[in-house]
C-alpha cells in the first residue's frame, strides 16, 4: 500500500495542516510516512501545496510525481496537478471556488462544496476539514478517529481542542458528500 | 522514547541538544531558518547561547572561540552562508577544534534560488576554504539518520578534534518525517586539556592558533594533520549498498537523491531489471572500496546528483576505469524525478549510452 497525495489550495485555505493531519495519522496509525511542502517564493494569496505519502513500506522520494489522489482548493491548483493523478487515481475538488469540471475520465472525481458546507456550519476556515471528510470517506488512508483523537491537537495543540467538535462536523459533512 | 513527526531544521536543532550542544551562532537564510528559531526558542531552557550574529563571517568566529574554550558548539547556513564561512571553518580545520556545520544546500552559484541541490558537493569534500584539511562530511537521506548522525557527529569532532559537517538540501530541511530520539552511543572522548580554559596558574597557557611562521613547523603540524586524516578514513567511512554483486546497473546516490534512486529501483525490478545502489553515508571520507564489490559484468554506474556532476568524479576514482560512468542531474533547485532515472537506468541496459 501506498498513497502518494498532492493536496493544494491558496496560503490560508490549510493545505499544510490538512498534509499534516493526515501525515501525523500515518504515523500513528504504524505506517511509514512523508510531509513535503512547497516553499518557492510566493505572493501573499500564492498558491501553496504539500505532498504527503502515507505507505506500508520505507517512503523512498517524498516528492510525488505520479500521484494516487489530489485535493485542489483552489482553481490554479486544479490546472496544475489534476495531470499528475494516476489512472485510476482520485480526484476531490473544492467545487465552492472551482468553476470547471475535470476533464479526465480515468480517474474517480468528488466535487464538494467545501467553502459553503464550512459557512453553514458557521466557520468558512474548517473547508479543509470538509475535503478531508470526503477524502477519507474516499479511500480509508487513515482512520477518522485517528485524526480527531490523536493528530489534530498534536497539530494544532491543546489549546485547539475547543474547535473539535466544529472539525468532526466538518469531516462528516465532507463524508456525507462522497457517500451520496 | 516515542516517534514525533517534525521538520527536518526542527530535528536537527533537537538532535544537537540532545547531543549536548550548548551554544549556536548562526545568521537566517532560507530554507534552514527553522533551524536558528528552534535554537532561539530551545537552547536557552537548557541553560545554552543561541545569537544571531552580524553575519556569517562573525557566527563562524564565534564557533571558532567557543570551540577553542571546549564547548560543544554548532553553526548552520545554506550555500552562499556556507562560502561566507569558509574561512573560519579553514581557521578551525588548521587550529584542530571540534564542531558542528550544517549546510542545507540550495541552488547556485551566487545567490542562486532557495530549492533544493547538492551544488556544494566539492566546497564540503575539497574544502572551500585554503590549506590541506578536511571535514568528516555526513550525507544524511532521511530525518531520522540526520538525527542519528548529529549526534554522532558532535562525538566524531571531539574524538579526531576536527569540524564535522553535515551536508542535507532543502527538501530534508524542509519536509517532515516520524523521528525517534534514541539514547546514543557513547563513543570514548579524549578530555579536551588544550582548551583555553584559564589556567589557574596551575598550567602553562593553552593556544589555539593557525599560524606557524616556520616551514618546517608548518610542514611538521600539516604531516600531522594528514595522520589524522588518515586514521578517519581508516576508521569512519559509512556506506549504504544495495544488491550491487548482482546488479547490471549500480546507481550510485547520496543524500535525499538518493531515495529517489530507491523508488526508481523499486519500479525496475519490479520490471525485472537487476539495479544495485551505492549510497555513501560518508562524502568523506569517501566509501571507494564499496565500488570493488560490484558485480564485474555490470554494465555501468549511474551516478544522480542535484547538480552537474561533482560526486562522480569521485565516482570514477572509486571504479578505476572498471565500468562505464554515467550522469545524471537536475540543478538549479529542480529535482530528478524516478521517471527520469528510470529512463536513464534503461538506456545503459539497452547499451544506448
Amino acid at each position: 500500500m501506498e498513497e502518494r497525495i498532492v493536496i493544494a489550495g491558496f496560503g490560508g485555505q490549510g493545505v499544510m495542516a490538512l498534509g499534516q493531519l493526515l501525515t501525523f495519522a500515518g504515523m500513528t496509525e504504524d505506517k511509514s510516512v512523508s510531509w513535503l511542502p512547497s516553499y518557492g517564493p510566493e505572493m501573499r494569496g500564492g498558491t501553496a501545496n504539500c505532498n504527503v505519502i502515507i505507505s506500508s513500506e520505507a517512503v523512498g522520494s517524498p516528492v510525488v510525481t505520479e500521484s494516487t489522489s489530489v485535493i485542489v482548493m483552489n482553481r490554479p491548483s486544479l490546472d496544475k496537478f489534476e495531470k499528475t493523478i494516476k489512472s485510476g487515481g482520485k480526484l476531490f475538488i473544492n467545487s465552492s471556488l472551482i468553476d470547471r469540471k475535470s476533464t479526465r475520465e480515468d480517474i474517480e472525481v468528488y466535487y464538494i462544496p467545501a467553502n459553503e458546507i464550512a459557512n453553514d456550519l458557521g466557520n468558512s476556515r474548517v473547508a479543509n476539514m470538509v475535503m478531508l471528510g470526503a477524502f477519507l470517506e474516499a479511500t480509508n488512508v487513515v482512520k477518522k478517529s485517528t485524526i480527531l483523537e490523536k493528530a489534530f491537537t498534536a497539530v494544532f495543540g491543546e489549546n485547539r481542542a475547543h474547535l473539535l467538535p466544529i472539525n468532526k462536523e466538518a469531516l462528516e459533512k465532507g463524508a456525507e458528500i462522497v457517500r451520496g | 522514547m516515542a516517534k514525533v513527526l517534525m521538520k527536518g531544521n526542527e530535528a536537527i536543532g533537537a538532535a544537537a541538544i540532545q547531543a549536548g550542544c550548548k551554544y549556536f551562532f548562526g545568521y537566517p537564510i532560507t530554507p534552514q531558518s527553522e533551524l536558528p528559531e528552534y535554537m532561539a526558542r530551545e537552547l536557552p531552557k537548557v541553560g545554552g547561547v543561541f545569537l544571531q550574529a552580524e553575519s556569517e563571517i562573525a557566527a563562524i568566529n564565534m564557533v571558532y572561540g567557543a570551540a577553542g574554550a571546549g564547548a560543544r558548539v554548532m553553526t548552520s547556513s545554506s550555500s552562499p552562508g556556507i562560502s561566507l564561512k569558509q574561512e573560519g571553518i579553514s581557521y578551525i580545520a588548521g587550529a584542530e577544534l571540534p564542531c558542528l556545520i550544517v549546510n542545507i544546500m540550495r541552488g547556485g552559484p551566487g545567490l542562486g534560488s532557495i530549492q533544493p541541490s547538492q551544488t556544494d558537493y566539492f566546497q564540503a569534500t575539497r574544502g572551500g576554504g585554503n590549506g590541506d584539511y578536511r571535514l568528516v562530511v555526513y550525507a544524511p537521506a532521511n530525518i531520522q539518520e540526520m538525527v542519528d548522525l548529529i549526534i554522532e557527529g558532535f562525538d566524531v569532532a571531539d574524538q579526531y578534534r576536527n569540524p564535522v559537517m553535515i551536508l542535507g538540501d532543502g527538501m530534508i530541511g524542509q519536509m517532515m518525517e516520524p523521528v525517534e530520539f534514541k539514547p546514543p552511543k557513547r563513543r570514548e572522548i579524549p578530555e579536551k586539556d588544550w582548551a583555553t580554559t584559564g589556567t589557574g596558574g596551575k598550567r602553562k597557557p593553552n593556544i589555539i592558533n593557525s599560524l606557524y611562521i616556520a616551514a618546517e613547523d608548518l610542514e611538521a603540524h600539516n604531516i600531522k594533520l594528514q595522520a589524522k586524516y588518515k586514521k578517519i578514513k581508516e576508521n569512519e567511512v559509512r556506506v549504504e549498498s544495495y544488491n550491487i554483486e548482482d546488479a547490471d546497473v549500480v546507481i550510485s546516490a547520496y543524500g535525499t537523491t538518493a531515495r529517489i534512486a530507491k523508488t526508481a529501483i523499486a519500479k525496475l525490478e519490479s520490471e525485472g531489471y537487476k539495479v544495485g545502489l551505492i549510497r555513501p553515508i560518508t562524502l568523506w571520507p569517501y566509501p571507494y572500496d564499496e565500488f570493488k564489490k560490484i558485480n564485474p559484468n555490470c554494465k555501468g554506474i549511474l551516478t544522480v546528483e542535484m547538480n552537474t556532476g561533482q560526486m562522480v568524479d569521485d565516482v570514477k576514482i572509486a571504479v578505476e576505469g572498471k565500468f562505464p560512468v554515467h550522469f545524471y542531474g537536475r540543478t538549479g533547485g529542480m529535482v530528478p524525478t524516478p521517471e527520469a532515472i528510470i529512463e536513464n537506468v534503461k538506456k545503459i541496459c539497452g547499451g544506448e549510452i
